[in-house]
């Protein structure tokens, strides 16, 4: 369908889907195979401008807003979720600084992530502290000029590949929900290293590990926005993210619709192909309804957040409920037309699969979201 | 170093089909885009420039719908775009291309060093590249898989031949036909979209080259197709049927004489 | 330009349906071109009324054609062997210069010659042109193009032949280029047409799926760079008697301003299934890496060559020196034995001129059966390793 997209917005389609064809198709399965970190196909996008088409074109970005970006994740997240990760998460990593950081943070490391020079990552969950987020322990104390975290952050997507990690950490236990502040950490801190790789269901080639604080001292000025904010912040970095996270669940659910629709057409049984039964046809055309609901409603809620930040909330987890377990459902179904090619690993189909469900948890698990949904709507009607 | 890199648009080989029934090419949804080793070449100059500083201007000759590839190579660092046009160029073999091009580049200004793919993949010809450096009266390199160092104003490079390589030195001016392995190359990037898109592309047509009428397209041409058929294979056929067990039986009867 | 005589267009379509390119069409009852058109002129041709031409100025034949007589071939001479599409060329080359009347010559260019040029003669060369210097240590398009192009100049030959190799096609439209002749590169099919002698060269084009025939009818040499293994050399007669001619070069024709530095022989070209006389391929048809040990069993069986298609290689069961077709190995053994290869052209094109062809294809209509000698329909897990079991004890 025509989403009468501007010339400019069409570029960065047309480049984003180059970079699916060229570079991130041919890899996916060996990169999955060998869980191994796509370091060539991000210094591709970066050399692309893509790396920083959400940064503000002062810091060295495009200037892009939350629609451009969901347009270049779709055709990523076309070529590989765990790829794509790679290049949301970075993202995901940079929006607390964008948001709450001062003018000499953003110029401290705005320009390296805009470049691809400096990747970024997020760093919230822990082994306690999950959809429950204010049970994070954690901790940040202030000594002298210096900041000193102590904890252990959880499945923090880009640990040991990023230079950057926006960390929330508690400052005030007794203030509870107000008592956690952000910071920013390098990867050359004192006192901070990263655990081993976890070994995961899907998005293998996305890089998953444990972040150590063991007395990690950081300057002062890390600190990022005012103490007390963290989860203000984390709230507002969620939900400008998670368009970008939805919109991962129709590209991979638009390949996955792609590969059935292909091979019933190629399939013979019966002397026919496929694609000629109805039982076939109905499950093609239900998954392609899906996959094109979600765009639409992704797309709506990208443009909608752009230019309505107060208000981005309900449209942010909409979308993300909607296509992630859209994306579930497509991918499972697509293993079903495949049948026993399916099933195999030579074919695409079982890794989409593998990689569909993540989405429905992380970013706030599909289940918060409707809880999200649910306060929302209390919230609108009087 | 100022590069000049020759691009064709040629449509998409493998998707080329004669129907040997009604002797027509298919041409339906074949696409036309920058002859696959063309794409190596505008990559290998723009990573010369960005070593060592200069231009690189892309120049095709082919109709005005020419301009989009002349475009993508902008897109992916391509500096500056010459569209070389006229229906006079119509039906031109390498000899007349040859020719229509060497005019042309005495009219795009000075250059160092010329690239070229080291084939079209509609023509396959590779005759290009060695016309027109003697056109030019310049040394050239074909088939060349790496460039090694550039010093003194020669270039070092490896030159793929059937059984390996040699290691080659040529003075500038020269000109280089690449193969596919010299390197990957880029997608565009948006800023380079975007100065594509206000590009302005100058157009070279016959007058403008100063070419002799005589040279030109078909009439200024050594060859010329006789025809165009689709390539037929006839085998005996001999189907060998049976169980397996049986056709393997008859198999190896056969082929005995072989064993 | 393409003419069209709108008064005697009767609108009847032959051109349309001869047309390859989809150029012309009759609209309105008459024939209309489009910019599709490449004045190929077939169309010319097949018209029934004389309504079409194509304008150009009457040619002046820029040479005397009578002058011009002789088949020369480029024999190749690298690494102290003379390249075999030396030979092959001189197969074709003896065919034409036969059919012509005329003598057949070779040019042989490299240092520490040997014995080569008598090779050259017991293949079929009437004359041998050597030159035996070091400045032909190595390939160089310069020196070598200078002295076939005053060679050429000399002898003024019909026809000039040279491999599509690496060498061939790298420095031979440098010649032609100095000659101002035309040339047309991979022929796979040479032949003199009957009625005015002229050099009909077929090849072929986008990437394989078109086969265009080429003349060069007005300037001369007609030149054309030959595939390899695709032309047949002629039985060697050591008895066969020719003329060795040591051909001395002017000094600064021996100059180069390219200089090769070394020669490297890669690894990877031991594998050279070009030789072999049974090869044994391997297409998508294997499934994986692991299947593809199938096509291996059965080649050693038959003391044989693994060949493999390119679905294979560019799935990496095997390395890209094995690969046949048309961007990979042309090889014409004596045998090959084709597993679940559906016959794409691209592939059909690098091994149809094998002796004898054996498919195995679970698909009853592809295209492979169309090239082979014997075929099999069936499972080829199955097929395979019952042939490799019967194969084995025939052997003994």
């Amino acid at each position: 369908m025509d989403y009468f997209l501007t010339e400019e917005q069409q570029m960065i389609v047309d480049i984003a889907r180059q970079i699916a064809d060229e570079k991130i198709i041919p890899q996916r399965a060996e990169l999955d195979e060998k869980e191994e970190f796509a370091t060539e196909i991000l210094n591709e996008i970066a050399q692309a401008d893509l790396y920083g088409l959400y940064i503000p074109e002062e810091y060295g970005g495009f200037g892009g807003g939350c629609f451009e970006v969901v347009l270049a994740l779709e055709q990523f997240g076309r070529g590989c979720v765990a790829v794509a990760t790679s290049f949301a998460a970075s993202a995901l990593g940079a929006y607390p600084i964008l948001l709450s950081g001062s003018e000499e943070m953003k110029q401290q490391y705005m320009p390296d992530v805009a470049t691809g020079k400096r990747r970024a990552a997020f760093a919230l969950t822990e082994a306690n502290a999950g959809s429950d987020a204010s049970g994070i322990q954690t901790t940040a104390v202030l000594d002298g000029d210096e900041w000193v975290l102590n904890g252990t952050k959880q499945w923090i997507t880009n640990a040991g590949e990023a230079q950057i990690y926006s960390v929330v950490a508690m400052t005030d236990k007794s203030k509870g929900a107000r008592g956690a502040s952000m910071f920013v950490v390098e990867d050359t801190d004192p006192g901070f290293s990263c655990g081993p790789k976890e070994k995961k269901m899907g998005i293998r080639a996305s890089a998953t590990c444990e972040l150590i604080f063991k007395d990690c001292r950081i300057p002062k000025d890390r600190l990022v926005g005012r103490q007390g904010s963290g989860f203000i912040t984390v709230m507002k970095t969620l939900d400008l993210s998670r368009p970008g996270i939805a919109i991962l669940g129709v590209g991979l659910g638009q390949a996955a619709l792609d590969e059935s629709v292909t091979y019933a057409k190629q399939r013979v049984q019966f002397g026919k192909p496929i694609i000629s039964f109805q039982a076939i046809q109905h499950m093609l055309a239900d998954m392609a309804i899906q996959v094109e609901a979600g765009r639409s409603l992704v797309y709506a809620a990208a443009k909608h957040i752009a230019v309505h930040p107060k208000d981005m909330t309900k449209a942010s987890s909409m979308c993300k409920v909607f296509a992630t377990d859209m994306a579930m459902k497509v991918t499972v179904d697509a293993v079903q037309v495949l049948a026993g090619y399916g099933y195999m690993r030579e074919y695409p189909v079982e890794k989409m699969m593998r990689d569909a469900k993540i989405l429905q948890i992380y970013e706030g698990t599909n289940q918060i979201q409707r809880n999200v949904i649910g306060q929302e709507l209390n919230k609108e009607y009087t | 170093m100022n590069i000049i890199v020759c691009i064709k648009q040629v449509p998409d080989a493998k998707d080329v089909r004669l129907d040997p029934k009604t002797n027509t090419m298919a041409r339906e949804g074949v696409e036309s885009i920058m002859n696959p080793f063309d794409r190596h070449a505008v990559e290998e100059a723009v990573r010369l420039k960005e070593r060592h500083g200069g231009t690189v201007t892309v120049l095709s000759m082919g109709p005005p719908q020419a301009e989009a590839i002349l475009r993508e190579a902008v897109s992916c660092g391509a500096d500056e775009a010459v569209l070389v046009s006229d229906r006079a160029f119509a039906g031109a073999d390498t000899w007349a291309t040859t020719y229509t091009l060497g005019k042309a580049i005495e009219k795009t200004g000075p250059f160092d060093l010329i690239l070229c793919g080291k084939q079209a993949i509609d023509g396959d010809t590779a005759q290009v590249g060695p016309g027109l450096a003697k056109r030019l009266n310049i040394p050239y390199v074909s088939c060349v898989r790496k460039i090694t160092g550039f010093e003194n104003g020669a270039i070092l490079l490896h030159r793929l031949m059937d059984d390996g390589y040699d290691e080659v030195e040529i003075p500038l001016p020269g000109l280089l036909t690449v193969v596919k392995e010299i390197n990957e190359p880029r997608v565009p990037s948006l800023k380079g979209k975007m100065k594509a898109k206000s590009l302005s592309i100058r157009i070279l047509n016959a007058e403008a080259i100063e070419a002799d009428p005589d040279s030109l397209g078909l009439p200024g041409s050594t060859t010329q197709v006789v025809k165009v058929f689709a390539p037929e294979f006839k085998g005996e056929r001999a189907m060998l049927e049976g169980t397996v067990d049986e056709q393997v039986e008859q198999l190896v009867n056969k082929l005995e004489p072989y064993l | 330009m393409l003419k069209i005589d709108i008064e005697t267009c009767i609108g009847c379509g032959v051109c349309e349906e001869e047309c390859t390119f989809g150029a012309i069409e009759v609209i309105d009852g008459v024939a209309v071109v489009n910019e599709k058109c490449t004045l190929c002129g077939s169309c010319v041709d097949s018209c029934e009324v004389g309504a079409l031409s194509i304008e150009s100025k009457e040619k002046a034949v820029q040479v005397d054609l009578a002058e011009w007589s002789g088949i020369m071939i480029f024999a190749e001479y690298r690494h102290g062997k003379v390249v075999p599409v030396s030979f092959e060329l001189l197969g074709i080359g003896r065919e034409l210069a036969d059919q012509q009347k005329v003598t057949l010559s070779a040019v042989l260019l490299g240092s520490g010659l040997g014995d080569a040029a008598r090779d050259l003669v017991s293949y079929g060369a009437d004359i041998v042109y050597q030159v035996d210097d070091p400045a032909l240590e190595y390939f160089t398009d310069e020196i070598f193009g200078n002295i076939l192009e005053d060679v050429v100049r000399e002898q003024k030959p019909e026809v000039v032949l040279a491999g599509a190799t690496a060498i061939g096609r790298s420095f031979i439209p440098l010649v032609a280029t100095s000659l101002a002749t035309g040339l047309t590169a991979d022929c796979t099919q040479l032949a003199i047409r009957p009625d005015d002698g002229v050099l009909l060269q077929t090849r072929p084009a986008f990437g394989g799926n078109i086969m265009a025939t080429i003349e060069c009818p007005f300037t001369r040499p007609q030149m054309s760079t030959v595939r390899p293994r695709v032309m047949k050399a002629v039985q060697q007669d050591l008895n066969r008697k020719g003329e060795i001619i040591n051909y001395q070069p002017q000094p600064e024709r021996l100059q180069s301003k390219v200089k090769v530095l070394r020669s490297v022989l890669e690894e990877q070209d031991q594998v050279n299934i070009t030789e072999g006389e049974i090869i044994v391929s391997g297409g998508r048809g294997l499934d994986n890496e692991k299947g593809f040990e199938l096509i291996k069993q059965l080649a050693d069986a038959v003391g044989g060559a693994v060949g493999a298609s390119r679905a294979a290689v560019d799935s990496e069961w095997i390395a890209y020196p094995h690969q046949v077709g048309q961007t990979g190995k042309t090889v014409n053994p004596k045998l090959y034995i084709a597993c679940g290869i559906s016959g794409a052209i691209q592939h059909v094109v690098g091994m149809q001129s094998s002796e004898t062809i054996v498919a195995i294809n679970k698909d009853p209509h592809a295209s492979i059966f169309d090239v082979a000698t014997y075929g099999i329909v069936g499972d080829l897990f199955e097929v395979v390793p019952k042939l490799i079991e019967k194969i084995k004890e025939r052997r003994g």
